[in-house]
C-alpha cells in the first residue's frame, strides 16, 4: 500500500461520515422528524470515496436517488445537507429539493436524482462540455444495477463513446433494484460485460474494498482525461439496508445481510488493512470516528434550530427571468 | 424590408448568436451533413465546424439529457429534435430534469437549453409526425414555450430564447419553414412573453398562433367585408401568455375567440378560455369560443386529414356567429 497516512485519514473521514450520517438519518427518520423518504448508502461507502478521491472540485458527478453518500464523497458539508433532508431554509436547495436532489454546484456535485436512470446523459453532456472547452475535467455518472436496465444507460453509453467523451460510468451492483434481486432481472454476470457492445473497457472492482475503487477508477480518470474516452467501472457491493427507511424488507433474510456485514463491511475491510500495515492506529481512527460524530450532531441540532422556507421562496428559482 | 424564409430566418438567428456567444452549439440528427429535414442548419456547419454543429446518434433522451447536462455545466446548447412528436421519447429529460433542475437544486445553477421542434401538420404526414404538443408543456411549471407565425418572430425569439437562461421549448411549423416574409437587417430580437396584436379591431378578439394565426388574418378579411372588424392577437409565446394583451382587447371588443392547430380538448385554448372566465368575465358579452383540431390523432389519408384542419372559412363562420 502506497498511500501516506494523510490520504488514508481523508479516505476514512469521508467514508465514516458517510456511515454515521446515514445512521443518523435512519434514527430520525424512524423518529418521525424527517419529512419524505430517504434511502441510505450504507455498506457502498467505499465506492463513492474511492472514485472521488480520484477528482477534483472541477470535476462533476451526477448521483442517484441514493445520493448522500456521493455528496459527502465530492466534498458537500453535511451542515446544508442535513438542513436540506429536514426540508429547512438553510439548506442545500433551501429546502426545494430534499434528500433525492441535493446538489452542491460549487464541488461539481451536480445533483442527485429521484428518476432512475437519470444522471446518465447529464454526465454525458457535462463531460460534453469538458470536451468543447477542452478543460481536462472529467465527469462520473454513478448508478445501480436496477438502473442500468433503463434505455437511458444504452442511448448515453454509447454516444459517449461515439463522440469519446471524458465521462466514467459508475455502476455500484448492490444486487437489489428496490425490492427485486440482481439475478431475477438481468441475465449477465457482469454489467461491465456491455462495455464490449460500445466498444469502451469494461471493469470489475470489488466496491467493499477503497483500495480497488480507487486503483479502478485511477485508470478510468487518467483515460478520460488522456481524451480517449469512457469506462464503464461496475464496483461488487452489497445493500445493507433496506431501499428505503422503513422497507420491511420481506425479500430478504436478516442472515444474508449479516453475513454481508460480517465479511464486507467497506469500513472494516478498510481499518483491518491499515492497521495490519501499520500506516493508521486504531486510535487515529477512533479519533476521527469521534470528530465526525460531533460535526453530524451539530449539523442535527442547527438543522433543528433552522427556519423553513419562507411562503416567500415559494416561486424563487422557478425562473431566471421573473415570471408569474 | 428585404424577405427572407422562416428557415432563413432561423439558420441567421443561429449564426449569429453562435457568433456572438462561443457557449452556443447545436446538436441533433441530420443537422450538419443533411443541414436539417428544412433547410434550418444549412451552412451552419461550414461556418462553425462539425463540433459546433453535431450530428447526433438517433437517441432522443440521450441528445435531450446531454444538452441538460452541457448546459448545468456553463454552455449554451440548442438542441433539434428533428419533429416535435419525438418529444415524447425524451419526455423525463424535458419534464422531471430540465424544467425542474434550478428549482429543486435552490437556484443553485440555469438550465439555458433550446429545444427545436418543428411541430404541425404537413401533407399527410400521419399521426407520428404531424402534432402540435405545445400545449403540454403550458403545463409543466419551469418551462418557457415559443411558437412563432412569420420569419421576423422567427429569428427574433429564437435569438431571445437562445439568450434565455431558463429552459425554452421553440416550436416552429414545418409548413412554414418556406414561407417568405420581411425580416429586419441586423440584431433583431423578439421578447419572450409578450403577445403581437396583429391586426386592430373592435368587435371580436382573436387569439392564435404559428400556422393557425394566418388563417385568422385571412379570415379578418371575410369578416372586414361582413362588417365585423376583428382584433388578431398573435401569442406568440405560449408559456408565460400574455394574459396583458388579451385582456386589454378584450376589454374593447368583448368577445373572444381563440384559434389553434392542436386538438382542442386540453388546449392551450382551454387554457385562456378558463384564465377569462375566471378573472374576466364581466369583459365578455357573449360565451367563449375555441377552434381547434377534433380529438383524434393526424390521419394519414389526405381526404380524412382535411377533417381536422381548420381554414379561414371556419373561423370567419365562428366569428361571426360569435358578433350575431
Amino acid at each position: 500500500m502506497k498511500h501516506d497516512a494523510e490520504f488514508l485519514r481523508h479516505l476514512y473521514r469521508r467514508m465514516t461520515s458517510i456511515r454515521l450520517f446515514e445512521e443518523k438519518i435512519g434514527e430520525l427518520f424512524l423518529g418521525g422528524e424527517l419529512p419524505g423518504f430517504v434511502h441510505l448508502y450504507i455498506g457502498e461507502e467505499a465506492i463513492a470515496v474511492g472514485v472521488c478521491a480520484n477528482l477534483t472540485d472541477q470535476d462533476y458527478i451526477t448521483s442517484t436517488h441514493r445520493g448522500h453518500g456521493h455528496c459527502i464523497a465530492k466534498g458537500a458539508q453535511v451542515r446544508p445537507m442535513m438542513a436540506e433532508i429536514f426540508g429547512k431554509a438553510t439548506g442545500y436547495c433551501k429546502g426545494k429539493g430534499g434528500s433525492m436532489h441535493i446538489a452542491d454546484f460549487s464541488v461539481g456535485m451536480l445533483g442527485a436524482n429521484g428518476v432512475v436512470g437519470g444522471g446518465y446523459n447529464l454526465a454525458v453532456g457535462a463531460a460534453l462540455a469538458a470536451q468543447m472547452r477542452k478543460t481536462g475535467q472529467v465527469a462520473v455518472c454513478f448508478f445501480g444495477d436496477g438502473a442500468s436496465n433503463r434505455g437511458t444507460f444504452h442511448e448515453g453509453i454509447n454516444m459517449a463513446a461515439a463522440w469519446k467523451l471524458p465521462v466514467i460510468f459508475v455502476n455500484e451492483n448492490n444486487q437489489w433494484a428496490s425490492t427485486t434481486p440482481y439475478r431475477t432481472t438481468t441475465a449477465i454476470e457482469d454489467i461491465a460485460d456491455r462495455a464490449k457492445a460500445y466498444g469502451i473497457p469494461g471493469v470489475v472492482c470489488d466496491g467493499n474494498d477503497v483500495f480497488s475503487v480507487i486503483e479502478t477508477a485511477k485508470a478510468a480518470v487518467e483515460r478520460a482525461r488522456a481524451g480517449d474516452g469512457p469506462t464503464l467501472i461496475e464496483a461488487k457491493t452489497y445493500r445493507i439496508k433496506g431501499h428505503f427507511v422503513g422497507d420491511p424488507e420481506m425479500y430478504r433474510t436478516k442472515a444474508e445481510v449479516q453475513k454481508h456485514l460480517d465479511e464486507n463491511d467497506p469500513l472494516k475491510n478498510f481499518a483491518n488493512k491499515v492497521i495490519a500495515a501499520k500506516l493508521l492506529k486504531q486510535a487515529d481512527l477512533d479519533a476521527i470516528r469521534d470528530e465526525v460524530a460531533r460535526e453530524i450532531e451539530q449539523a442535527v441540532g442547527e438543522a433543528r434550530q433552522a427556519p423553513y422556507p419562507d411562503e416567500s421562496e415559494l416561486f424563487a428559482d422557478l425562473y431566471v427571468e421573473g415570471v408569474k | 424590408m428585404r424577405e427572407i424564409s422562416f428557415s432563413e430566418a432561423t439558420l441567421e438567428a443561429m449564426a449569429e448568436e453562435m457568433e456572438r456567444d462561443e457557449r452556443v452549439f447545436v446538436m441533433g440528427e441530420d443537422i450538419a451533413r443533411q443541414g436539417g429535414i428544412f433547410g434550418q442548419f444549412k451552412g451552419l456547419p461550414q461556418k462553425f465546424g462539425t463540433d459546433r454543429v453535431r450530428d447526433t446518434p438517433i437517441s432522443e433522451t440521450a441528445i435531450v439529457g446531454a444538452g441538460v447536462g452541457a448546459a448545468l455545466a456553463g454552455m449554451r446548447p440548442v438542441v433539434d429534435m428533428h419533429f416535435a412528436d419525438f418529444i415524447t421519447v425524451c419526455m423525463d429529460e424535458v419534464v422531471n430534469q430540465m424544467a425542474k433542475i434550478r428549482y429543486m437544486f435552490g437556484g443553485q445553477c440555469t438550465v439555458p437549453v433550446v429545444l427545436r421542434a418543428p411541430d404541425g401538420i404537413i401533407r399527410s404526414a400521419a399521426a407520428q409526425h404531424s402534432q402540435t404538443l405545445e400545449s403540454w408543456f403550458l403545463h409543466v411549471p419551469g418551462l418557457k414555450v415559443v411558437i412563432p407565425s412569420n420569419p421576423a418572430d422567427a429569428k427574433g425569439l429564437l435569438k431571445s430564447a437562445i439568450r434565455s437562461d431558463d429552459p425554452v421549448l421553440y416550436f416552429e411549423h414545418k409548413a412554414l419553414f418556406p414561407t417568405k416574409g420581411p425580416v429586419p437587417e441586423g440584431e433583431h430580437l423578439v421578447p419572450i412573453g409578450k403577445a403581437n396584436i396583429v391586426r386592430p379591431g373592435s368587435d371580436v378578439t382573436i387569439v392564435s398562433y404559428s400556422m393557425m394565426l394566418h388563417r385568422t388574418v385571412e379570415a379578418a378579411a371575410q369578416l372586414a367585408e361582413r362588417g365585423i372588424e376583428a382584433e388578431i392577437i398573435d401569442l406568440r409565446t405560449i408559456s408565460p401568455i400574455d394574459f396583458e394583451t388579451i385582456n386589454a382587447s378584450l376589454a374593447k371588443t368583448h368577445r373572444l375567440l381563440i384559434v389553434h392547430e392542436a386538438v382542442k380538448t386540453g388546449g392551450v385554448g382551454a387554457e385562456i378560455a378558463a384564465r377569462v372566465a375566471e378573472e374576466n368575465l364581466d369583459l365578455l358579452d357573449a360565451p367563449i369560443v375555441r377552434l381547434g383540431a377534433p380529438y383524434v390523432p393526424i390521419p394519414f389519408s389526405p381526404n380524412l386529414e382535411k377533417f381536422v384542419k381548420i381554414t379561414a372559412d371556419d373561423v370567419t363562420l365562428a366569428a361571426s356567429k360569435l358578433c350575431e
